[in-house]
């Protein structure tokens, strides 16, 4: 006589075995409340937040820079951003409504990646101690990645601030004396390690952690965000000693403003 | 470890003195500190650390406490912390690393005595809260043939059942150290290897009812320590991306 037996995939669950285990969740297919979805977009926010906030960076020292290459070259990517290539006249009101973009996307971020900072004292000694012990160049990058983005909480707010209240004073004399006379090369000088040191190992774990490029390539990443990191932070320098030098020479007339040479001529005759 | 970095010894030089400080602890004796015990030893050709903690149990201290089974990778029971870094004693071998070598159990587990862990209750625990089983709609009868599978997806099946959960991942994972309700790589290994077997009709929505949060794949924070402890080799970056990108889509809905 045959006979089948019919095993139900799912063996019956009663409590576990193990006292502390974690509670079991019910095998039920019957409608359960779903798990919220907010986890996986905040993680997608967070991921989206910071690309945006790196691509700007690059684009920002790209612009910024461009002091290197002459002050009329600063001055006209200055005057671009106030938009009176489109509007008739310059409106700086367009470089503040980028700061403040920026600056609630900097907030945005930073509320989204506080959630993976060490919460209380416990958690601190934990990834402190495992971090010593692990001597694993990943896991310390992280630490640095983390207090970077501490330290950028405030040094960008504070930038950010400054040109969202003052879009007016960008430009090559405004610019060097705002860096000189205004004392602000310290904060910029800081401000430039930690920024692209972060966006750096930012953009790293970015590529790392949504796997895009299977895991044979982590070298070669890596190697890209040491070169990554060391051409924006030697433009940084070059571009925050061009402010210098140029604030310096500019002390005596601090507050003047930059008129390029066509404009000058033409208001002289 | 790669050849390059292993220390050569001589053929007629004298073997190597080697020093384990070991950690020493009973949970469950009254009134006992942690500290550290260092042990001397010959090194002989080919020793690994398995046979070292042998030796030693043998000839110096019959009450040191660590875990074996296999001595060949593969039972997952002799994973300590070696010079600070998960590894399985049974395959690493002492002339890769100094004469002063480092033991200590691995962190996070439930610490039995010495280096020895409890891993498996850990993992049996995990295992029922991410239901890591075939869950089939159909019951299953044992009379009919079962649906063949295509050679490829049973490789790729099989190589995700090569975890040996030895717990290495876990003790290398820095979320891991600060949240303990986190899954950890072995967890979302698991997951990745029952979303690929098509015995289990379990959809996406039901794996993300399982590791959608910040406990699950969500917490992973891609510090990469357990894929380069992993003793197996396993590509546990490239599963964990896989999982999050498929958990993440979710979310976009």
């Amino acid at each position: 006589m045959s006979h089948s037996i019919d095993y139900t995939a799912n063996p019956p669950m009663g409590p576990s075995v193990i006292p502390d285990a974690p509670a079991l969740p019910t095998n039920n297919p019957i409608s359960l409340p779903r798990k919220s979805r907010w986890p996986a977009r905040l993680d997608l926010l967070q991921s989206l937040s910071g690309l945006l906030l790196a691509l700007f960076l690059i684009a920002h020292m790209a612009f910024v820079s461009t002091i290197l290459i002459s002050q009329a070259a600063f001055y006209n990517v200055a005057r671009f951003f106030e938009g009176a290539w489109l509007l008739g006249r310059p409106y700086p009101m367009l470089v503040s409504l980028v700061a403040s973009a920026i600056l609630a996307l900097l907030m945005l971020h930073a509320w989204l990646a506080m959630r993976k900072f060490p919460a209380g004292f416990r958690q601190y000694r934990a990834f402190i101690a495992h971090k010593n012990r692990l001597h694993h160049g990943d896991t310390s990058l992280w630490w640095l990645q983390l207090w970077t983005g501490f330290l950028l909480f405030f040094l960008a707010s504070i930038h950010l601030y400054d040109m969202l209240s003052q879009p007016e004073l960008i430009g090559p004399y405004a610019s060097a004396d705002r860096v000189w006379s205004g004392g602000m090369w310290p904060l910029y000088l800081l401000l430039l390690f930690s920024v692209e040191l972060h966006g750096g190992i930012g953009l790293y774990r970015l590529l790392v952690k949504w796997g895009l490029f299977g895991d044979k390539t982590r070298a070669r990443l890596h190697l890209a965000r040491h070169a990554f990191s060391a051409f924006f932070i030697t433009l940084g320098l070059l571009t925050l000693l061009a402010y210098i030098d140029l604030g310096r020479s500019h002390a005596a007339q601090a507050g003047e403003r930059y008129i390029p040479k066509a404009a000058a001529q033409t208001a002289t005759h | 470890m790669i050849p390059l970095f292993r220390h050569h010894t001589k053929a007629s030089s004298q073997p190597r003195r080697l020093t384990l400080k070991i950690l020493r602890y009973n949970p469950a004796e009254l009134n006992a500190a942690p500290s550290f015990q260092a042990f001397e030893i010959d090194e002989a050709d080919g020793m690994t650390l398995f046979i070292a903690l042998n030796e030693i149990r043998a000839t110096q201290d019959p009450s040191l406490q660590f875990d074996f089974v296999c001595r060949a990778g593969i039972c997952g029971s002799c994973a300590m912390l070696v010079d600070g870094r998960p590894a399985l004693a049974c395959r690493t071998l002492t002339r890769d690393l100094s004469a002063q070598i480092t033991l200590a159990p691995l962190p996070f587990f439930e610490l039995i005595g010495d280096l020895s862990v409890n891993t498996g209750k850990w993992m049996r625990g995990t295992s029922e809260r991410l239901q890591t089983w075939i869950h089939a709609v159909e019951p299953v009868s044992a009379d009919i043939l079962e649906t063949p599978m295509a050679p490829e997806l049973a490789e790729a099946i099989y190589e995700l059942d090569r975890c040996i959960e030895c717990g290495c991942c876990i003790a290398a994972c820095g979320t891991a150290q600060m949240r303990p309700d986190f899954v950890g790589a072995v967890g979302l290994n698991k997951i990745a290897r029952f979303r690929l077997d098509p015995r289990d009709q379990r959809s996406d929505d039901d794996f993300y009812e399982l590791i959608g949060d910040d406990s699950g794949v969500f917490g992973c924070m891609s510090l990469l320590g357990c894929h380069d402890v992993c003793p197996k080799q396993l590509s546990l970056q490239t599963q964990i991306a896989f999982l999050r990108r498929k958990m993440a889509r979710l979310g976009l809905n």
